[in-house]
């Protein structure tokens, strides 16, 4: 009963660190964006994941008891708790990245919503619906994005092809499940992310060919390891900017 | 005067908007490009300051602020970008000035944010008393500018509020936090002040906007609004304002204050604040490695138009 109990804990502290951290990236853009509406748009869609985030986290916090905070959860544990995908971490580099590394994200989270829909747990369904409004938007702002810049000029299409060749191995994880996520789906709250695969490919391949841009091949080797804590070296030092204040003055009031 | 400037002084003396297809003076229209323009730049470059905590700040309710506020700045540059360019000036022209020096912004953001203290001092203390420059400027003579300083104020008010929430949980809080809460007022409150700008008796341009009522009030009646504003609210926090001299004065029914350091207001008018630099290359580079992303979104809609444009004669 424990080990369930603490399964679903794990499920839900994923995707809030998955929401916190692609959205945290995000928001380091906001003053420094190419254009001033676009630099609003790319903190809209912060704002969002981080809303997302926040009720994960409350959720979490609620199940684990404790005085345990959606502050505590976000600012209080280390890298090798932190569950998200390596993707949600890479780093912002150019605009490019930025937006194939949302496209993949959005398009990904916007299958899966639409299935955590459907999840026994109340509380997981009802997040899910909610966000799954946001993300119908941010999956259309960041798939025009990509056929932009794919399709703009000889520079931008370049800098896609690039992209591609720095986010795709991180792809591979978002649709294999570890344990926590098995036992999810078995209790009826989680989704079976292996089902979503296809949908995911299928919209990349359509928005891939409108950008005039080609798919990896099929033998990339796919990176795992972020949902059980195995990260790359970029989330520690978003962490320690991130938790910097609540590290420094403990048990402090903001 | 001739028949024209007649007829449009008439309509600012019976307080009937400005319009962008009104004949104006040419003085007019280049006085309040040069103003809103500033006015849109501050907005940006001051999301620089702030957003230098919105990846440390320190709860989850407050990033969400942070953000939400900086975006806001983001806007409030737009709006002011869009009514300046109703005068007949572009967004890429006030941006160019910007970065070649010759368009000015608020010198206030020239000034580093040291601590997540200086996040509530801004809130309360810059959007203070931009807010009162504002609130006048929802009454001012060209109608464009008039109708976004409202839609502004309204945004203003809550970023003040929240800035000083900010200051009113430290302020509460241990030794350490009280510090840096006081910290932050003894730092921000005199540049606060130098927003204003010179004194009535030093400033080039007040007499004919006075006129012109781009402006309604004056520097000095301003500032002094704005002192009468946070000598009161600061006892709230318990905390006090860095000067010796700000007393209340019975008989004017105002407070007095002590003297700004205005030979620092001019060094930092001049460039030589100590993040001038900083903020100016920060929006430099910001543009620069912008710059292949526009040129993107524009061939990619060109393409599109010229598909459409190819569609539609094949189909006729
Ligand atoms: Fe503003
Ligand atoms: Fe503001």
């Amino acid at each position: 009963m424990l080990a369930v109990h603490q399964s679903r804990i794990n499920y839900v502290l994923h995707l809030a660190d998955n929401a916190l951290i692609i959205g945290h990236r995000n928001s380091e853009w906001c003053g420094h964006g190419p254009v001033l509406e676009q630099d609003i748009a790319i903190t809209n869609i912060a704002l969002d994941l981080i809303g997302q985030a926040r009720n994960f986290y409350q959720y979490a916090a609620e199940l684990i008891g404790n005085n345990t905070t959606e502050d505590t959860l976000a600012y209080l544990r280390d890298e090798r708790e932190f569950k998200n995908c390596l993707l949600a971490e890479q780093p912002n580099s150019d605009w490019a990245i930025t937006i194939l590394r949302q496209f993949f994200f959005s398009t990904y989270q916007y299958f899966f919503y639409q299935k955590l829909q459907y999840s026994n747990d109340v509380q997981l369904s009802a997040i899910a619906e909610k966000a799954l409004k946001e993300v119908t938007y941010h999956l259309r702002w960041s798939s025009e994005w990509a056929i932009r810049l794919g399709d703009g000029t000889e520079d931008s299409h370049q800098r896609m092809i690039k992209a591609i060749d720095n986010l795709w191995m991180f792809t591979g994880e978002l649709f294999l499940a570890v344990n926590y996520e098995k036992i999810g789906v078995n209790e009826g709250y989680g989704v079976d992310i292996s089902l979503i695969k296809n949908d995911w490919m299928k919209k990349v391949t359509d928005a891939f060919e409108e950008a005039t841009l080609a798919l990896p091949p099929d033998d990339v080797w796919m990176q795992r390891g972020g949902k059980e804590g195995i990260h790359s070296e970029y989330l520690g030092h978003i962490l320690a900017e991130m938790q910097y204040l609540q590290r420094a003055y403990p048990g402090a009031q903001w | 005067m001739d028949d024209f400037e007649k007829n449009f002084q008439g309509k600012i003396d019976a307080e009937i908007k400005i319009e962008p297809k009104d004949w104006m003076p040419e003085k007019y229209r280049q006085t309040l490009i040069r103003q809103i323009s500033q006015h849109a730049h501050s907005e940006i470059v001051g999301m620089l300051p702030e957003g230098n905590w919105i990846t440390r700040a320190p709860s989850l309710k407050r990033k969400a602020i942070l953000l939400a506020k900086v975006q806001d700045e983001a806007g409030h540059g737009l709006y002011l970008y869009a009514a300046a360019e109703t005068l007949g000036t572009t967004r890429e022209e006030m941006i160019d000035q910007l970065h070649s020096g010759q368009a000015k912004y608020s010198s206030i953001f020239n000034y580093p944010t040291l601590t997540w203290a200086d996040i509530g001092a801004i809130g309360w203390l810059v959007d203070g008393a931009a807010i009162m420059n504002q609130v006048m400027l929802t009454r001012t003579s060209y109608g464009p500018y008039a109708r976004a300083m409202v839609r502004i104020c309204k945004e203003e008010s809550f970023h003040q509020r929240q800035g000083f929430d900010i200051l009113l949980t430290l302020s509460q809080g241990p030794d350490a936090q009280k510090n840096m809460c006081r910290d932050a007022i003894n730092r921000w409150w005199w540049p606060s002040l130098m927003m204003f700008g010179p004194k009535d008796s030093d400033s080039t341009h007040s007499d004919q906007s006075m006129k012109w009522k781009i402006k309604r009030m004056g520097n000095d009646e301003l500032r002094q609004k704005f002192v009468d504003m946070i000598a009161e609210q600061v006892k709230v926090l318990g905390m006090n304002l860095p000067d010796p001299d700000l007393k209340w004065n019975e008989e004017k029914n105002h407070y007095d204050f002590g003297e700004i350091n205005w030979q620092e207001f001019w060094n930092v008018v001049k460039g030589n604040g100590p993040c001038n630099k900083q903020r100016l290359d920060a929006r430099k580079k910001a543009w620069e490695q912008g710059a292949w992303v526009r040129e993107a979104a524009l061939a990619h809609a060109n393409k599109v138009k010229l598909q459409t444009h190819k569609g539609t004669l094949e189909a006729a």
